[in-house]
């Protein structure tokens, strides 16, 4: 049974600010924070909601939507640039972000920038890839 | 009789098939995988180690399914094959470092505390422990040891603030580690957290010794769960093993927690992400006060970046003179230059400062990785500028750099090839900025857009036209958007992106002349 976010919330509430270990909790327990995770984070920690709808907002990690069945996330920065990454990114959104349950987002460095192109496929980070590679692993996806 | 095979656990070494290789290695009857860190010859990775009489016999990038024939024709004889590249502690490429932070990485299991004291681990820490805290500073005052995240601030003028501000009657102090390395073409600090955790930690808890501190935190970018991970293991254990908590049985007491960030490059900024730290949006905070003497939850509080917590240990265990002995000028000791981008051979470099950018990107880079001419080097992370080919002579030292229009920053050097386009690139400056604005100054968040989109119009335009369209309009814009980002904007993020778009712009103006469609 999955652990609501109060009661995520109230475990680490004596700690020294806790509010954004509380969310990385609850995105662990359900993959997203919605809008009643919010509500019940608020009221545990005695803080305002829009204090932490403001948190919630503002880390692009912290999604308040649903998790799709797959995610690819590939590095757009200058280190992987360099090695062909505009194009990767363009070509895997072109093939990818129209499936259904599938995201493709950018990334800005996942820190394996001497073997970029760096794509993380499902939270599984791969150096050196190729749409061709990105392509075979994602074959499998289609409904 | 089992052969003892090592097959790097660092997250570079995994993308490129460590793990594979590493079960397939297993399944060989008689032989004992065991997982270090990287040594840093990321181009060779997965660098499968094989311990023989002779030595540990690297051979480099090994894929799993060529296993068995690499087996078959002797791989775990230490055989000369093709991939081979004789005894690993002989290669070249690492004996011509100066491996003074790094002298363990990659040797044993990271979280193995025995290997790490066996190889001289807590030496510095025990002496810190026996010396007044005063003296832990003086010591690193000595070692000229300077901010290794980019702003070079001398460290122990740092922990001395904190550390006053301790004596005058401050109740708490915290130490927090730095090791949201967002810039592109860094990994040093990753590398060592994954491949060598007990460094950072025994370099923290000597700067919580120095300052009185009794908490620790280390800020860690979530796209780096492997070091995450790493370090919550390695705490652990020295936990259990009487180097936290109590430390060493003094009496004097520190714990370390690793919090994870959450996908903002702005937390890398050390006001945001003591905001960050503190559950909030991470939002700059206006200096004065600064952190040292109003930090943490308005405690005084030492925040450095990992490999300046890293650099500690050794400072303490060789003297800090003797870290001063290395370097030039005012920039003292050795720098962990990262190798990345386009580069034949990237990865981790330590070398004392004064190196050129060209001996980093041609000897140890060996130029790039699709062969073709090298045509720019952006030197210091997003914020660094571009310096073309014929500008690479430049020495790898704060002042040098800053006086060269660059910028060292954390020491990462991506090389491009012909291919760069510095106008696109220049534009992807103005774009990761207004991306990852954290939105508090306007400088910066009205900036960095205005800035994507005088790129575009400029790329456009000819060289005169009616009502500002024209070129020569476009460019006093531009020129004047990057002075106000520059002297406006609260933090580096802002302040400092005008710097690869300025150097852009000065040495490959060409670029900007081509009508992109």
């Amino acid at each position: 049974m999955t652990p609501s976010a109060r009661e995520l919330a109230a475990a680490r509430a004596h700690e020294r600010g806790p509010l954004l270990e509380i969310l990385h909790d609850v995105l662990d327990a359900r993959g997203w924070i919605s809008e009643q995770d919010v509500r019940e984070v608020a009221d545990v920690l005695n803080l305002s909601v829009a204090e932490v709808h403001g948190v919630v907002s503002f880390y692009s990690d912290l999604r308040r939507t649903p998790p799709p069945a797959h995610t690819v996330r590939v590095c757009r920065a200058e280190a992987c640039q360099s090695v062909g990454a505009e194009t990767l990114h363009r070509e895997a959104v072109a093939a990818l972000s129209g499936q259904e349950g599938v995201e493709v987002h950018e990334v800005f460095c996942f820190g394996n920038c001497a073997l970029g192109p760096s794509v993380e496929v499902d939270g599984t980070l791969r150096g050196r890839m190729t749409i061709e590679r990105l392509l075979a692993e994602a074959g499998g996806w289609t409904s | 009789m089992t052969t003892t095979v090592w097959v790097p656990r660092d997250s570079s070494a995994r993308a490129v098939g460590a793990d594979e290789v590493a079960s397939a290695l297993a399944a060989v009857e008689g032989v004992t995988v065991r997982r270090n860190g990287t040594r840093g010859m990321l181009w060779r990775e997965p660098l499968v180690e094989v311990e023989t009489d002779r030595g540990r016999v690297g051979y480099a990038g090994v894929e799993a399914p060529a296993v068995p024939e690499l087996v078959a024709q002797g791989l775990l004889e230490g055989a000369d094959l093709a991939c081979g590249i004789g005894v690993v502690d002989d290669d070249p490429w690492l004996t011509g470092q100066e491996r003074v932070t790094c002298s363990r990485l990659g040797l044993a299991e990271p979280t193995d505390i025995e290997a790490y004291a066996a190889r001289g681990g807590w030496e510095g820490l025990r002496r810190a422990a026996v010396l007044e805290p005063a003296q832990v500073v003086e010591e690193v005052i000595t070692s000229g040891l300077r901010g290794r995240g980019g702003a070079g601030f001398p460290t122990g003028i740092k922990w001395r603030t904190v550390l006053e501000a301790r004596q005058g009657g401050a109740p708490q102090a915290f130490v927090a580690c730095n090791l949201d390395e967002g810039d592109s073409g860094t990994f040093a600090d990753r590398i060592l957290a994954e491949g060598d955790p007990f460094t950072l930690l025994e370099g923290m808890t000597v700067a919580a010794l120095a300052v009185g501190a009794t908490e620790g935190y280390i800020y860690c970018r979530s796209e780096y769960p492997d070091a995450v991970a790493t370090l919550r293991e390695a705490i652990a254990v020295a936990q259990e093993f009487g180097y936290l908590g109590d430390v060493l049985g003094t009496g004097r007491h520190f714990d370390v927690v690793v919090r994870e960030g959450a996908g903002a490059y702005i937390c890398g900024e050390e006001t945001s992400m003591l905001e960050s730290l503190e559950g909030r949006r991470g939002e700059v905070r206006a200096k004065p006060p600064i952190p040292a003497l109003s930090g943490l939850w308005g405690a005084p509080t030492v925040v450095n970046n990992v490999l300046t917590f890293a650099a500690v240990p050794m400072i303490l265990a060789g003297g800090g003179q003797a870290y001063a002995d290395l370097g030039t000028g005012r920039s003292r000791g050795t720098q962990l230059f990262q190798l990345a981008g386009n580069v034949a051979r990237g990865g981790l470099v330590e070398l004392s400062f004064g190196v050129t950018l060209r001996q980093l990107v041609e000897d140890w880079g060996g130029g790039t990785l699709s062969g073709r001419p090298v045509r720019a080097v952006q030197c210091g992370g997003p914020l660094g500028a571009y310096l073309p080919a014929d500008r690479l002579d430049v020495p790898m030292d704060y002042e040098a750099l800053a006086e060269a229009g660059g910028m060292l920053g954390h020491g990462g050097i991506v090389v491009f090839d012909e291919s760069f386009d510095a106008a696109r690139m220049a534009r992807f400056a103005m774009e990761f900025c207004a991306a990852e604005s954290c939105g508090k100054c306007t400088p910066c968040r009205v900036g960095s857009t205005r800035g994507v989109e005088t790129i575009d119009r400029l790329c456009g335009a000819s060289a005169d036209g009616p009502d500002g369209t024209g070129r020569t309009q476009l460019l006093v814009l531009l020129e004047d958007l990057c002075e106000t980002m520059t002297k406006g904007s609260l933090c580096a993020l802002g302040g400092l992106t005008p710097l690869p778009v300025r150097s852009a712009l000065e040495h490959f103006p060409e670029d900007f002349e081509r009508s992109r469609s």
